[in-house]
């Protein structure tokens, strides 16, 4: 493990047309920990998330100043390979989108576009990922159905997994829980905090119970500034900005 | 009053209903009464003999092969031309780009083209190949008149896959032509419907056919060979002052109508079927 973090953020600015929507973001996100954006709906939390693997490549309108780095290379490099960055994320929506295709070929598709052709090798890896998330034992008799029929909860437990698969080093959570039930919810929760010894977690959320239970680190995000970072017992019971402050105890929104 | 009101624009909304319902029964009630009389295995089986067209022996099976070949060639072509158009539109270009903007007003304006048009364009050019009406000519001026109803209806489902959907598989490192597979998955059920949408559209066509693919009494055995069409067989005969004939002429209507209603109903059952299993 190295002492550089993960990803690090240098003077980051975004803008959608003229609205200047990620002001100067510089923050450093700790390697192997859970932290969690928080912040009320519009902030620029989900737009911050965005730019750690370019999903606003194919927006119009946007434009994007600074670096955002990942292993110390800067992603928004021009010659940077953009498939190359995205294999290092895993990404949870807020709905899970499995792709229309069965259990097995959600999990199998990033290891088959990376080059696994060998069989039995992709059911260990597909079976493996599926342990991981908890859904092995819901779906072993039903692999090759197709993924739609599965709960929304088990649909996010298999695009946890279907990420997982690509070997990633971060896993990125669009406010993941949002469209499941508190059981379904749970689950997503208690697997973040297991998968956390392996991998640097970021989650959008604007649950702060949610954010207390699961991460170790909070940034508090508001209109379009990083108001607020730090461990998140010491941000929730102890913040040092009035902004933060009105947030935490629920006057801001 | 207002419950008056209320019941009286029902009332004219069952009546617009039951106008279009029952316009539906009553034409294939025409076709079925009139054509039935003069149906034969022949008109199925046959080619027109000599004096078809004034009433003797034979049959329309010329012009349903013709017909079959153009409408499967041109929808074959169409989805080959098509299907690139959309996934460029949908999957490359960004939203707002003025080449998806100039493609979707070209196929805007393309679609409320009449066929005689098309008819008429595809028999300059080919006079100016110095080619005669055959069944090559035929497939491609009936794949310009169904391309823009193939793009239309494959861009309006391809519009409706959400965004994130396309992001989960680019998130996993994929590139867009490996993305294309899912965007082509997931809207299977509306490329289907939209081949056979093309496919009941071709057959039935006349205008654009009458000077590209031309007539004869033989199934065309090449694309060289000049192929006739169920709906120019029907104006033939239709046009003839002899009763008999005419009857035949309802006989290749009922024939060219089932062949469209069969389409059309595959096209919806595959739909759902398609939609709710692969999914």
């Amino acid at each position: 493990m190295t002492s550089q973090p993960h990803i690090s953020i240098q003077n980051l600015n975004l803008f959608y047309g003229a609205n200047h929507a990620l002001k100067n973001i510089n923050i450093d996100i700790p390697d192997k920990r859970v932290t969690s954006f928080i912040g009320p709906s519009g902030c620029g939390k989900t737009t911050l998330l965005k730019t750690f693997n370019r999903l606003h490549d194919s927006s119009v309108d946007v434009r994007i100043e600074g670096k955002v780095l990942v292993d110390g290379e800067n992603i928004y490099d021009k010659d940077m390979e953009v498939t190359h960055i995205r294999k290092k994320m895993g990404l949870l929506s807020q709905r899970p989108f499995p792709l229309p295709m069965s259990i097995f070929d959600n999990i199998a598709y990033g290891p088959r576009i990376h080059g696994t052709r060998d069989k039995k090798k992709l059911h260990e890896i597909v079976e493996q990922q599926l342990r991981d998330v908890a859904l092995w034992d819901e779906v072993k008799d039903r692999l090759h159905t197709p993924a739609a029929r599965l709960s929304i909860g088990q649909q996010q437990r298999l695009c946890l997994a279907r990420g997982l698969a690509v070997e990633p080093e971060i896993i990125l959570g669009d406010e993941p829980t949002s469209a499941l039930d508190p059981r379904s919810t749970h689950k997503i929760e208690e697997l973040f905090l297991e998968l956390k010894e392996k991998y640097t977690i970021v989650l959008v959320t604007h649950i702060l119970r949610q954010a207390r239970r699961v991460s170790d680190f909070i940034v508090f995000v508001y209109n379009g500034e990083i108001i607020e970072f730090g461990p998140t017992e010491e941000l929730l019971l102890n913040p040092k900005e009035e902004l933060t402050k009105d947030y935490v105890r629920g006057f801001l929104s | 009053m207002r419950k008056i009101e209320e019941n009286i624009f029902k009332a004219l909304m069952i009546i617009a209903c039951a106008i279009i319902v029952s316009s539906f029964f009553m034409i294939v009630g025409t076709v079925v009464l009139k054509g039935l009389p003069a149906m034969n295995l022949d008109m199925l089986t046959k080619t027109p003999d000599g004096g078809f067209y004034i009433g003797k022996e034979g049959g329309v099976l010329n012009a349903i092969m013709g017909s079959l070949y153009i409408a499967g060639g041109s929808s074959f072509l169409a989805l080959a031309i098509s299907l690139p158009i959309v996934l460029y539109i949908n999957l490359y270009l960004r939203k707002g780009s003025w080449l998806a903007k100039a493609t979707r007003l070209s196929q805007d304006v393309l679609f409320g083209i009449p066929s005689i048009v098309y008819g008429a364009f595809g028999f300059t050019v080919m006079m100016y190949f110095g080619l005669k009406a055959s069944l090559l000519g035929g497939i491609v001026a009936v794949t310009l008149l169904v391309m823009p109803i193939m793009i239309r209806t494959m861009d309006e489902v391809m519009r409706t896959v959400p965004k994130e959907l396309l992001d989960a598989s680019y998130s996993l490192g994929a590139t867009r032509l490996e993305t294309v597979r899912i965007m082509v998955r997931q809207s299977a059920p509306g490329i289907l419907t939209a081949v056979l949408l093309s496919f009941g559209r071709a057959i039935g066509d006349a205008a654009s056919v009458m000077f590209t693919a031309g007539f004869s009494d033989n199934i065309p055995q090449s694309l060289d060979d000049p192929a006739p069409t169920l709906p120019l067989a029907i104006f033939f005969q239709l046009s003839s002052p002899m009763e008999e004939v005419q009857a035949r002429a309802y006989a290749s209507a009922l024939i060219l109508t089932i062949l469209v209603l069969t389409i059309s109903l595959s096209a919806r059952i595959l739909t759902k079927r398609f939609s709710k299993n692969k999914i």
